[in-house]
Protein backbone atom coordinates (compact mmCIF):
# COMPACT_ATOMS: atom_id res chain seq x y z
CA UNK A 1 0.00 0.00 0.00
CA UNK A 2 1.43 3.58 -0.90
CA UNK A 3 2.00 6.71 1.01
CA UNK A 4 -1.11 8.65 1.92
CA UNK A 5 -2.37 12.24 3.23
CA UNK A 6 -4.20 10.04 6.19
CA UNK A 7 -0.78 7.76 6.91
CA UNK A 8 1.65 10.62 6.82
CA UNK A 9 -0.43 12.81 8.99
CA UNK A 10 -1.23 10.33 11.50
CA UNK A 11 2.89 9.39 11.68
CA UNK A 12 3.07 13.09 12.27
CA UNK A 13 0.94 13.59 14.85
CA UNK A 14 2.08 10.35 16.87
CA UNK A 15 5.65 11.84 16.58
CA UNK A 16 5.19 15.04 17.27
CA UNK A 17 1.51 15.68 18.92
CA UNK A 18 -0.25 18.97 18.79
CA UNK A 19 3.45 20.70 17.49
CA UNK A 20 2.07 20.02 14.06
CA UNK A 21 -1.14 22.07 13.06
CA UNK A 22 -3.00 23.48 10.58
CA UNK A 23 -3.75 20.55 8.61
CA UNK A 24 -5.16 21.24 5.15
CA UNK A 25 -5.20 20.00 1.52
CA UNK A 26 -5.82 22.32 -0.93
CA UNK A 27 -5.62 19.98 -4.24
CA UNK A 28 -4.83 17.37 -2.53
CA UNK A 29 -1.00 18.04 -0.99
CA UNK A 30 -0.84 17.82 2.66
CA UNK A 31 -0.27 20.99 3.83
CA UNK A 32 0.86 21.81 7.48
CA UNK A 33 2.34 24.44 9.88
CA UNK A 34 4.70 23.54 12.66
CA UNK A 35 6.68 25.80 15.22
CA UNK A 36 9.64 28.01 14.08
CA UNK A 37 12.70 26.17 15.70
CA UNK A 38 11.40 23.16 14.99
CA UNK A 39 11.74 22.76 10.62
CA UNK A 40 14.92 21.17 11.18
CA UNK A 41 13.53 18.42 13.48
CA UNK A 42 10.46 18.22 11.54
CA UNK A 43 12.43 17.46 8.06
CA UNK A 44 15.20 15.01 9.94
CA UNK A 45 12.33 12.81 11.12
CA UNK A 46 10.51 13.23 7.27
CA UNK A 47 14.15 12.31 5.62
CA UNK A 48 15.21 9.48 8.10
CA UNK A 49 12.02 7.74 8.68
CA UNK A 50 11.87 4.13 7.11
CA UNK A 51 7.75 4.86 6.06
CA UNK A 52 8.05 8.48 5.07
CA UNK A 53 11.24 8.79 3.24
CA UNK A 54 11.07 12.54 1.96
CA UNK A 55 14.48 12.76 0.85
CA UNK A 56 13.95 15.70 -1.65
CA UNK A 57 13.71 19.18 -1.22
CA UNK A 58 11.83 20.25 -4.56
CA UNK A 59 11.36 24.34 -3.21
CA UNK A 60 11.56 26.84 -0.26
CA UNK A 61 10.26 30.18 -0.45
CA UNK A 62 8.79 33.14 1.52
CA UNK A 63 5.47 34.47 1.84
CA UNK A 64 4.66 37.87 3.74
CA UNK A 65 1.66 39.01 5.18
CA UNK A 66 1.61 42.41 6.97
CA UNK A 67 -1.55 41.88 8.75
CA UNK A 68 -0.41 38.95 10.69
CA UNK A 69 1.25 40.44 13.67
CA UNK A 70 4.34 38.34 14.80
CA UNK A 71 3.73 36.07 12.04
CA UNK A 72 4.71 38.28 9.14
CA UNK A 73 6.76 36.18 6.79
CA UNK A 74 6.30 32.32 6.56
CA UNK A 75 8.67 30.32 4.75
CA UNK A 76 7.54 27.50 3.10
CA UNK A 77 9.33 23.87 2.41
CA UNK A 78 7.62 21.83 -0.26
CA UNK A 79 9.17 17.76 0.38
CA UNK A 80 9.29 14.77 -1.92
CA UNK A 81 8.96 11.65 -1.19
CA UNK A 82 10.38 10.02 -4.85
CA UNK A 83 9.35 6.33 -4.36
CA UNK A 84 5.58 6.52 -3.66
CA UNK A 85 5.70 10.31 -5.48
CA UNK A 86 3.89 12.15 -2.88
CA UNK A 87 4.36 15.47 -1.90
CA UNK A 88 3.99 18.00 1.39
CA UNK A 89 4.10 20.94 2.45
CA UNK A 90 4.81 22.34 6.20
CA UNK A 91 5.12 26.32 7.05
CA UNK A 92 6.77 27.97 9.76
CA UNK A 93 5.60 31.98 10.60
CA UNK A 94 8.47 34.13 12.15
CA UNK A 95 8.33 37.44 13.55
CA UNK A 96 9.55 40.08 10.44
CA UNK A 97 11.21 41.97 12.93
CA UNK A 98 13.73 39.05 14.18
CA UNK A 99 13.44 36.42 10.46
CA UNK A 100 15.64 33.81 12.25
CA UNK A 101 15.50 31.00 10.70
CA UNK A 102 17.81 27.33 11.28
CA UNK A 103 19.19 26.50 7.79
CA UNK A 104 18.40 23.22 6.01
CA UNK A 105 21.41 23.05 4.17
CA UNK A 106 23.06 20.65 6.19
CA UNK A 107 20.70 18.13 5.39
CA UNK A 108 19.89 19.23 1.82
CA UNK A 109 22.24 20.66 -0.54
CA UNK A 110 20.03 21.87 -3.02
CA UNK A 111 18.24 24.58 0.07
CA UNK A 112 21.99 26.41 -0.20
CA UNK A 113 20.73 28.58 -3.19
CA UNK A 114 16.74 28.54 -2.26
CA UNK A 115 17.74 30.19 1.16
CA UNK A 116 19.59 32.94 -0.60
CA UNK A 117 17.00 33.73 -3.25
CA UNK A 118 14.82 33.74 0.42
CA UNK A 119 17.02 36.16 1.95
CA UNK A 120 17.07 38.70 -1.15
CA UNK A 121 13.71 38.68 -1.65
CA UNK A 122 12.40 38.87 1.93
CA UNK A 123 15.39 38.78 4.45
CA UNK A 124 15.10 36.09 6.09
CA UNK A 125 18.16 35.38 8.14
CA UNK A 126 18.85 31.53 7.83
CA UNK A 127 21.29 31.05 10.88
CA UNK A 128 23.93 28.24 9.75
CA UNK A 129 23.60 29.18 6.50
CA UNK A 130 27.74 29.09 5.02
CA UNK A 131 27.08 31.87 2.53
CA UNK A 132 24.23 34.24 3.19
CA UNK A 133 24.53 36.88 0.82
CA UNK A 134 22.20 38.22 -1.98
CA UNK A 135 21.80 35.85 -4.82
CA UNK A 136 19.80 37.44 -7.97
CA UNK A 137 19.82 41.12 -6.64
CA UNK A 138 22.08 43.29 -7.00
CA UNK A 139 24.92 43.84 -3.99
CA UNK A 140 24.15 47.65 -3.39
CA UNK A 141 20.29 46.79 -2.66
CA UNK A 142 19.62 47.79 0.96
CA UNK A 143 16.10 46.35 1.27
CA UNK A 144 14.54 43.39 0.56
CA UNK A 145 12.26 44.39 -2.55
CA UNK A 146 9.48 41.48 -2.23
CA UNK A 147 8.15 42.42 1.08
CA UNK A 148 5.10 44.63 0.90
CA UNK A 149 5.74 47.51 2.82
CA UNK A 150 8.00 48.33 -0.37
CA UNK A 151 6.07 49.62 -3.38
CA UNK A 152 7.53 47.55 -6.68
CA UNK A 153 7.80 50.50 -8.97
CA UNK A 154 11.62 52.26 -8.92
CA UNK A 155 10.78 55.05 -6.71
CA UNK A 156 13.28 57.26 -8.72
CA UNK A 157 11.27 58.18 -11.25
CA UNK A 158 10.27 61.62 -12.34
CA UNK A 159 8.96 61.78 -15.78
CA UNK A 160 6.03 58.60 -15.78
CA UNK A 161 2.40 59.28 -15.39
CA UNK A 162 2.01 59.18 -11.38
CA UNK A 163 -1.38 57.60 -11.35
CA UNK A 164 -0.33 54.77 -13.61
CA UNK A 165 3.00 53.77 -12.00
CA UNK A 166 2.32 53.05 -8.41
CA UNK A 167 4.20 56.53 -7.15
CA UNK A 168 1.64 59.11 -5.61
CA UNK A 169 -1.58 59.27 -6.99
CA UNK A 170 -4.62 58.09 -5.32
CA UNK A 171 -3.02 54.87 -3.72
CA UNK A 172 -0.53 57.18 -2.18
CA UNK A 173 2.85 55.06 -2.54
CA UNK A 174 5.89 57.00 -2.15
CA UNK A 175 4.71 60.12 -0.86
CA UNK A 176 4.62 61.88 2.02
CA UNK A 177 2.65 64.76 3.68
CA UNK A 178 3.85 67.94 3.91
CA UNK A 179 2.55 70.20 7.42
CA UNK A 180 0.58 72.37 5.43
CA UNK A 181 -1.55 69.53 3.79
CA UNK A 182 0.32 69.13 0.46
CA UNK A 183 1.51 65.56 -1.03
CA UNK A 184 5.11 65.38 -2.23
CA UNK A 185 7.27 62.71 -3.46
CA UNK A 186 9.34 61.02 -1.14
CA UNK A 187 12.56 61.39 -3.11
CA UNK A 188 11.60 65.55 -2.81
CA UNK A 189 11.96 65.46 0.81
CA UNK A 190 15.25 66.26 0.80
CA UNK A 191 14.29 69.38 -0.78
CA UNK A 192 11.49 70.47 1.27
CA UNK A 193 12.76 72.31 4.82
CA UNK A 194 12.63 70.34 8.21
CA UNK A 195 9.97 72.19 9.29
CA UNK A 196 7.55 71.61 6.76
CA UNK A 197 7.33 67.59 7.26
CA UNK B 1 -2.92 23.56 -68.27
CA UNK B 2 -1.27 26.23 -67.40
CA UNK B 3 -0.18 26.82 -63.43
CA UNK B 4 -2.17 29.35 -62.19
CA UNK B 5 0.73 31.73 -60.97
CA UNK B 6 -0.26 34.64 -59.89
CA UNK B 7 2.61 36.92 -59.04
CA UNK B 8 5.40 38.35 -60.65
CA UNK B 9 4.07 37.38 -64.14
CA UNK B 10 5.30 41.10 -64.80
CA UNK B 11 8.50 41.20 -63.42
CA UNK B 12 9.88 44.73 -63.13
CA UNK B 13 13.19 45.35 -64.81
CA UNK B 14 16.43 46.51 -62.55
CA UNK B 15 17.06 49.64 -63.43
CA UNK B 16 20.46 50.16 -61.89
CA UNK B 17 20.70 53.45 -63.38
CA UNK B 18 19.16 55.77 -61.34
CA UNK B 19 18.38 53.13 -58.32
CA UNK B 20 21.42 53.27 -56.46
CA UNK B 21 22.37 55.50 -53.82
CA UNK B 22 26.29 57.01 -54.38
CA UNK B 23 27.67 59.63 -51.08
CA UNK B 24 27.79 62.95 -52.67
CA UNK B 25 30.92 64.05 -53.09
CA UNK B 26 32.57 66.65 -50.58
CA UNK B 27 32.44 70.45 -51.65
CA UNK B 28 36.39 70.31 -52.72
CA UNK B 29 38.71 71.94 -55.01
CA UNK B 30 39.95 69.51 -58.44
CA UNK B 31 41.63 69.35 -61.17
CA UNK B 32 42.97 67.14 -63.52
CA UNK B 33 44.40 64.41 -61.33
CA UNK B 34 43.72 65.69 -57.83
CA UNK B 35 41.11 66.92 -55.70
CA UNK B 36 41.51 68.59 -52.55
CA UNK B 37 38.71 68.60 -49.45
CA UNK B 38 39.15 68.87 -45.79
CA UNK B 39 40.60 66.15 -43.67
CA UNK B 40 37.24 65.80 -42.12
CA UNK B 41 35.00 65.43 -44.70
CA UNK B 42 36.73 62.41 -46.36
CA UNK B 43 36.98 61.21 -42.37
CA UNK B 44 33.49 61.88 -42.06
CA UNK B 45 32.23 60.02 -45.15
CA UNK B 46 34.60 56.90 -44.64
CA UNK B 47 33.78 56.32 -40.95
CA UNK B 48 29.82 57.09 -41.96
CA UNK B 49 29.57 54.16 -44.20
CA UNK B 50 31.67 51.87 -42.65
CA UNK B 51 30.17 51.78 -39.22
CA UNK B 52 30.88 48.63 -37.16
CA UNK B 53 27.87 47.90 -34.80
CA UNK B 54 28.10 46.10 -31.73
CA UNK B 55 24.98 44.03 -31.05
CA UNK B 56 23.75 43.88 -26.98
CA UNK B 57 21.12 42.35 -27.81
CA UNK B 58 19.09 40.91 -24.40
CA UNK B 59 14.90 40.70 -25.75
CA UNK B 60 12.64 41.30 -28.12
CA UNK B 61 14.27 44.21 -29.34
CA UNK B 62 17.11 41.88 -30.45
CA UNK B 63 14.54 39.30 -31.99
CA UNK B 64 13.69 42.49 -34.32
CA UNK B 65 17.31 43.38 -34.65
CA UNK B 66 17.44 39.80 -36.59
CA UNK B 67 14.85 40.99 -39.09
CA UNK B 68 16.73 44.12 -39.67
CA UNK B 69 19.87 42.61 -40.82
CA UNK B 70 18.14 39.97 -42.64
CA UNK B 71 17.53 40.01 -46.39
CA UNK B 72 14.52 42.02 -46.50
CA UNK B 73 15.81 44.92 -44.52
CA UNK B 74 19.28 44.20 -45.01
CA UNK B 75 21.02 46.81 -42.74
CA UNK B 76 24.33 45.62 -44.84
CA UNK B 77 22.48 48.57 -47.20
CA UNK B 78 24.37 50.90 -45.03
CA UNK B 79 27.49 49.94 -44.57
CA UNK B 80 26.83 48.02 -41.42
CA UNK B 81 26.87 44.54 -42.70
CA UNK B 82 30.14 43.42 -40.49
CA UNK B 83 28.82 42.63 -36.69
CA UNK B 84 31.71 41.95 -34.39
CA UNK B 85 31.01 40.33 -31.47
CA UNK B 86 34.41 42.06 -29.57
CA UNK B 87 33.93 46.10 -28.54
CA UNK B 88 37.56 46.41 -29.30
CA UNK B 89 36.45 46.69 -33.40
CA UNK B 90 33.41 48.23 -32.46
CA UNK B 91 32.17 51.90 -33.67
CA UNK B 92 28.35 51.74 -32.51
CA UNK B 93 27.13 50.22 -29.72
CA UNK B 94 23.47 49.07 -30.28
CA UNK B 95 21.58 47.84 -26.85
CA UNK B 96 18.79 46.24 -27.85
CA UNK B 97 16.66 45.17 -25.26
CA UNK B 98 15.81 45.46 -21.21
CA UNK B 99 19.08 46.27 -18.74
CA UNK B 100 18.56 44.56 -15.34
CA UNK B 101 20.53 46.42 -12.82
CA UNK B 102 22.97 44.14 -12.02
CA UNK B 103 23.66 43.74 -16.01
CA UNK B 104 24.52 47.48 -16.00
CA UNK B 105 28.29 47.15 -14.86
CA UNK B 106 28.96 44.62 -17.88
CA UNK B 107 26.91 47.27 -20.05
CA UNK B 108 29.71 50.16 -18.76
CA UNK B 109 31.77 47.58 -18.85
CA UNK B 110 31.44 46.58 -22.63
CA UNK B 111 31.08 50.12 -23.53
CA UNK B 112 34.74 51.35 -22.03
CA UNK B 113 36.19 48.20 -23.72
CA UNK B 114 35.17 50.37 -26.96
CA UNK B 115 37.96 52.55 -28.56
CA UNK B 116 36.90 56.13 -29.48
CA UNK B 117 35.37 57.23 -31.33
CA UNK B 118 32.01 55.68 -30.10
CA UNK B 119 28.72 55.59 -30.46
CA UNK B 120 25.57 54.42 -28.33
CA UNK B 121 22.06 53.22 -29.96
CA UNK B 122 19.34 52.98 -27.17
CA UNK B 123 16.77 50.69 -29.21
CA UNK B 124 13.21 49.91 -27.63
CA UNK B 125 11.23 51.67 -25.03
CA UNK B 126 13.27 49.00 -22.61
CA UNK B 127 16.57 50.88 -23.11
CA UNK B 128 15.65 53.88 -23.77
CA UNK B 129 13.61 54.40 -20.50
CA UNK B 130 13.17 51.09 -18.31
CA UNK B 131 10.06 50.58 -20.30
CA UNK B 132 7.27 48.90 -18.84
CA UNK B 133 9.64 47.49 -16.39
CA UNK B 134 9.34 50.36 -13.73
CA UNK B 135 10.89 47.66 -10.86
CA UNK B 136 12.97 47.62 -8.67
CA UNK B 137 15.42 45.52 -10.66
CA UNK B 138 15.38 47.07 -14.04
CA UNK B 139 17.49 49.82 -14.90
CA UNK B 140 15.23 52.97 -15.69
CA UNK B 141 17.25 53.66 -19.14
CA UNK B 142 20.63 52.88 -20.13
CA UNK B 143 21.46 56.30 -20.16
CA UNK B 144 21.91 56.49 -16.23
CA UNK B 145 24.94 54.19 -16.99
CA UNK B 146 26.17 55.49 -20.34
CA UNK B 147 25.54 58.48 -22.99
CA UNK B 148 23.09 57.80 -25.47
CA UNK B 149 23.49 59.11 -29.15
CA UNK B 150 20.46 57.91 -30.67
CA UNK B 151 17.47 56.26 -29.20
CA UNK B 152 14.70 54.57 -30.67
CA UNK B 153 11.17 54.65 -29.17
CA UNK B 154 8.57 51.25 -29.92
CA UNK B 155 8.14 48.39 -28.37
CA UNK B 156 9.51 46.63 -29.98
CA UNK B 157 10.35 49.35 -32.75
CA UNK B 158 10.17 47.88 -36.96
CA UNK B 159 12.94 47.42 -38.82
CA UNK B 160 12.04 50.84 -40.43
CA UNK B 161 12.83 52.43 -37.30
CA UNK B 162 15.92 50.70 -36.78
CA UNK B 163 17.31 51.67 -40.01
CA UNK B 164 16.08 55.16 -39.56
CA UNK B 165 18.15 55.40 -36.11
CA UNK B 166 21.39 53.56 -37.78
CA UNK B 167 20.79 56.85 -40.04
CA UNK B 168 20.79 59.39 -37.19
CA UNK B 169 23.70 57.48 -36.44
CA UNK B 170 25.55 57.92 -39.68
CA UNK B 171 24.35 61.80 -40.07
CA UNK B 172 25.98 62.39 -36.53
CA UNK B 173 29.48 60.22 -37.46
CA UNK B 174 29.22 62.55 -41.45
CA UNK B 175 29.24 65.65 -39.48
CA UNK B 176 31.36 64.93 -36.13
CA UNK B 177 34.05 67.17 -35.80
CA UNK B 178 37.49 65.41 -35.69
CA UNK B 179 38.34 67.09 -32.06
CA UNK B 180 35.03 66.63 -30.89
CA UNK B 181 36.56 63.47 -28.72
CA UNK B 182 39.20 66.18 -27.36
CA UNK B 183 37.27 68.63 -26.10
CA UNK B 184 36.52 70.01 -22.79
CA UNK B 185 32.33 69.39 -23.24
CA UNK B 186 32.98 65.77 -24.32
CA UNK B 187 35.01 65.17 -21.10
CA UNK B 188 32.72 66.82 -19.13
CA UNK B 189 30.02 64.50 -20.15
CA UNK B 190 32.41 61.35 -19.68
CA UNK B 191 33.22 62.86 -16.42
CA UNK B 192 29.52 62.65 -15.43
CA UNK B 193 29.10 59.38 -15.93
CA UNK B 194 32.38 59.05 -14.34
CA UNK B 195 34.29 58.10 -17.51
CA UNK B 196 37.32 60.13 -17.96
Amino acid sequence: MSLTNERIKERLIEKFGDEVSNFEEPYGMLTFEVPKNMNLKLMQFLYDDEELKFKFLTTLCAVNYPDNKERELAIVYHLHNLIDNIRIRFKIYVDIEKPDVFTATKLFEAANWLERETYDFYGVNFIGHPNLKRILNVDEMDYFPMRKEYPLEDQTRKDKDDEMFGRGGSIGYGTVKTSDDTTIAESEKGNVGEELL
Amino acid sequence: MARPVRFNIHPKQTNIRDNIALADMPEGEQGEGYFATSFEKIVGLARKNSIWPLPFATSCCGIEFMATMGSHYDLARFGSERLAFTPRQCDLLMVMGTIAKKMGPVLKEVYLQMAEPRWVLAMGACAASGGIFDSYSVLQGIDQIIPVDVYIPGCPPRPEAVIDGVLKIQDLVHNENLRRRNSEHYQALLGSYGIQ
